[in-house]
């Protein structure tokens, strides 16, 4: 399954490591930040339970740059 | 500017002030330094927290990390100057860049501004404005002058012309009357329109052209993709070198038994962390590709993704479809030929038999029919059996009416007469004996001859023609239009088989593009490296299919394409290497002492403002 989310962020570098945190989250197959659009686009495992997994990749996109937002 | 890039200035300008005057105060020693802290707080806190959350969170290269100890190492030793003045044009430059990608992601979505807010409905005499998402299909609408069409629609009252630039680029406006379909997004000019819906908003034009526009570069390019490996390298590495900098020089003089002159290579390695902040390319690429897909939309070019401006750059051989594609795919009866029938009963025939296709032939055999006088009656029909590739057969008035090419009357066991005029032939038959055929045709597109020679002018190399129709037809159209590679007579399923031989024959790096109109070519715009679908207003199958979508069908648009994306490409490349190449030498240079801080200064934040004023250019297309 796949879901987008608006997110919120001031560098592109920053969107890049939010890309690669939320990459290497469980229960995430794939995700892609775009920084011009600021979405973030993110395929989950099958089975996987998407609030709870959305919320720990906030918590690790937060880990890696401390000034971002997701909109879930 | 938004609150928060106003913050940012001030804080800028307060600091600059500060430092300017601190030049004109003779102070030294602690004292001075004292001083030059309340400039850097100024200027450099929110980075100092940054990077000591960084540090809770165990984030070693994090940029403010970088800037903060590349400030502090400057302050400890003794260039107060050069710590404040990295903190200040760091933050420059990130004002910046944040305002510059305010203000393209701002033009960008004001170009694609067409979506509608609300549909006026009537009730009982009045107006009424619901949400375009509430109405059903075949609901009247009404659109008054100024306001977008919301849903696409036929419409029943009223005439206008239609301003369809925001969709298609193109400034002509279009004039519409009853009966005509009128596609969401385009707004009306004149009167006021009624228009029965024909799809739900969801379903309509403008639903998907925003659709795909928001989810374009959900698929990243190949450039982007290697910036991001690029910068997750480069960081550490020229951290570590900073560190092998700041620490072995000395080390191999002591145990030469020189002066370690430590503060030296200190001030080195810190001249290192400045320049190892990869904003500058972060940050271009994909903003380059934003503008470009920008400056295309901004022409009625659609495109699906960055990658695909990146296939397309590389484009060498372009396969066509003839129809709708370099014709206009509106046909016209021409002539009737060899029919054993009056010519109207011939076409009340066809035109019974082909009733219930979309296919522009089909409409041309009707369109001719009615034209004629005739009154189609569609209770006569029964028994439709589409034969792909061939035709059709139906019982019309009790008769049993086959019609389509010379492939249908061999399937049927009947001998059909070759016509001496260029054209689409359809052959007729009814009750099992030949009745003659009707000769079709279409017309050149306008601007099909430039359009071709527009694509040998941008590098492509190899034109080619497929198409349905017969050879002579083809031969005909190729040779005005100046292509060689023809083939004619493919079936819809041969066209992919074509497609998969000129792959085949083709080099790694060059690619293959397909354009068609949408109609019945689908998996062919799936299967070529890219997809390019033509006149696609309308066409849900095609905008799904296709990788880039011409929203007008100009075939002067192709090139177009391409040139936007060669040029996008062009400066990806000009920034990757202008970037990568100016912090090399910076850093080489500042490892052998001859840049200092300022140097540092300029490969980290004069290369990003460069690169991204570089980036906007690909915005401009106007007059590719």
């Amino acid at each position: 399954m796949k879901k987008t989310y608006k997110i919120d962020v001031d560098c592109a570098n920053c969107a890049n490591k939010m890309e690669q945190a939320t990459k290497e989250t469980a229960g995430v197959k794939d995700a892609t930040v775009n920084f011009m659009t600021l979405k973030m686009s993110v395929e989950f495992e099958d089975g996987a339970d998407v609030d709870a997994t959305m919320k720990q990749v906030l918590k690790n996109c937060k880990k890696v740059e401390d000034d971002c937002e997701i909109f879930l | 500017m938004n609150k928060k890039q106003k913050k940012v200035l001030i804080r800028i300008i307060v600091s600059a002030v500060l430092i300017i005057a601190l030049q004109f105060i003779p102070v030294t020693g602690y004292l001075q330094l004292l001083l030059y802290l309340v400039p850097y707080l100024v200027i450099g806190y929110d980075i100092l927290r940054k990077a000591l959350k960084g540090i809770l969170n165990r984030q070693v290269f994090d940029e403010n990390f970088l800037m903060a100890i590349a400030t502090v190492g400057a302050m400890a030793l003794g260039e107060y100057r050069e710590g404040v003045a990295v903190m200040l044009f760091y933050q420059i430059g990130e004002l910046f860049q944040s305002y510059a990608v305010g203000k393209s992601r701002r033009n960008i979505s004001d170009l694609m501004d067409i979506r509608p807010d609300y549909a006026n409905i009537e009730r009982d005499g009045k107006l009424e404005q619901v949400d375009p998402d509430e109405v059903a299909i075949g609901t009247l609408i009404v659109v008054s002058p100024g306001e977008k069409v919301p849903i696409d629609g036929i419409v029943r009252e009223g005439s206008s012309s239609l301003n369809t630039s925001a969709l298609t680029g193109e400034s002509v406006p279009r004039s519409v009357r009853p009966g005509d379909e009128v596609i969401s997004g385009c707004i009306n000019e004149k009167g006021v329109l009624k228009i029965e819906t024909t799809r739900e908003f969801g379903e309509s034009t403008v639903s998907k052209i925003l659709e795909l526009v928001e989810n374009a570069s959900s698929r990243k390019s190949r450039s982007e993709a290697f910036i991001s490996k690029f910068a997750r390298v480069y960081t550490p590495a020229v951290c570590y070198s900073a560190l092998a900098l700041a620490v072995l020089p000395p080390l191999i003089s002591l145990l030469l038994g020189q002066d370690a002159n430590v503060s030296t290579w200190v001030y080195r390695a810190l001249t290192f962390l400045v320049i190892s902040c990869p904003c500058a390319l972060v940050i271009s690429i994909p903003l380059t590709f934003f503008a470009g897909i920008g400056g295309a939309s901004k022409e009625g070019i659609l495109v699906k993704g960055s990658v695909f401006l990146e296939t397309l750059s590389q484009v060498k051989t372009v396969v066509f479809d003839k129809t709708g594609t370099m014709t206009k795919g509106t046909f016209e009866v021409v002539g009737i030929h060899h029919s054993p029938v009056p010519e109207k009963e011939l076409l009340f025939y066809a035109a019974h038999a082909e009733a219930h296709s979309s296919h522009p032939i089909s409409k041309s055999l009707l369109r001719a029919f009615e034209g004629d006088g005739g009154v189609p009656d569609l209770g006569n029909v029964s028994q439709v059996e589409e034969i792909s590739g061939e035709g059709v057969t139906a019982m019309v008035s009790g008769k049993k009416v086959a019609v389509g090419n010379k492939r249908l009357m061999a399937r049927l066991g009947l001998a059909s007469m070759d016509c001496h005029e260029i054209g689409t032939v359809v052959h007729v038959a009814v009750d099992g004996e030949y009745y003659g055929h009707i000769l079709i045709a279409d017309e050149i597109k306008e601007g099909a001859k430039d359009a071709i020679t527009g694509l040998h002018k941008a590098g492509i190399r190899k034109c080619v023609m497929l198409t349905g129709d017969r050879e002579e037809t083809a031969q005909s159209v190729a040779q005005v239009l100046g292509i060689s590679d023809v083939y004619a007579q493919l079936l819809p399923g041969d066209k992919v088989d074509k497609v998969e031989e000129l792959l085949s024959q083709k080099g790694k790096k060059e690619m293959l593009a397909f354009v068609g109109d949408g109609i019945n070519d689908a998996p062919v715009l799936s299967r070529a490296d890219i997809g390019i679908a033509m006149g696609a207003m309308g066409s849900d199958a095609a905008i799904e299919a296709a990788d880039i979508v011409l929203m007008d069908d100009d075939p002067r648009k192709i090139s177009k394409a391409i040139l936007i994306a060669q040029k996008c490409i062009r400066i990806v490349y000009e920034n990757i290497y202008f970037a990568i190449g100016v912090k090399l030498i910076c850093l080489l240079l500042g490892a052998i002492g001859i840049a200092n801080m300022w140097v540092a200064i300029f490969a980290d934040v004069g290369v990003m403002v460069i690169a991204v004023i570089n980036a906007i250019r690909a915005l401009m297309v106007k007059n590719l």
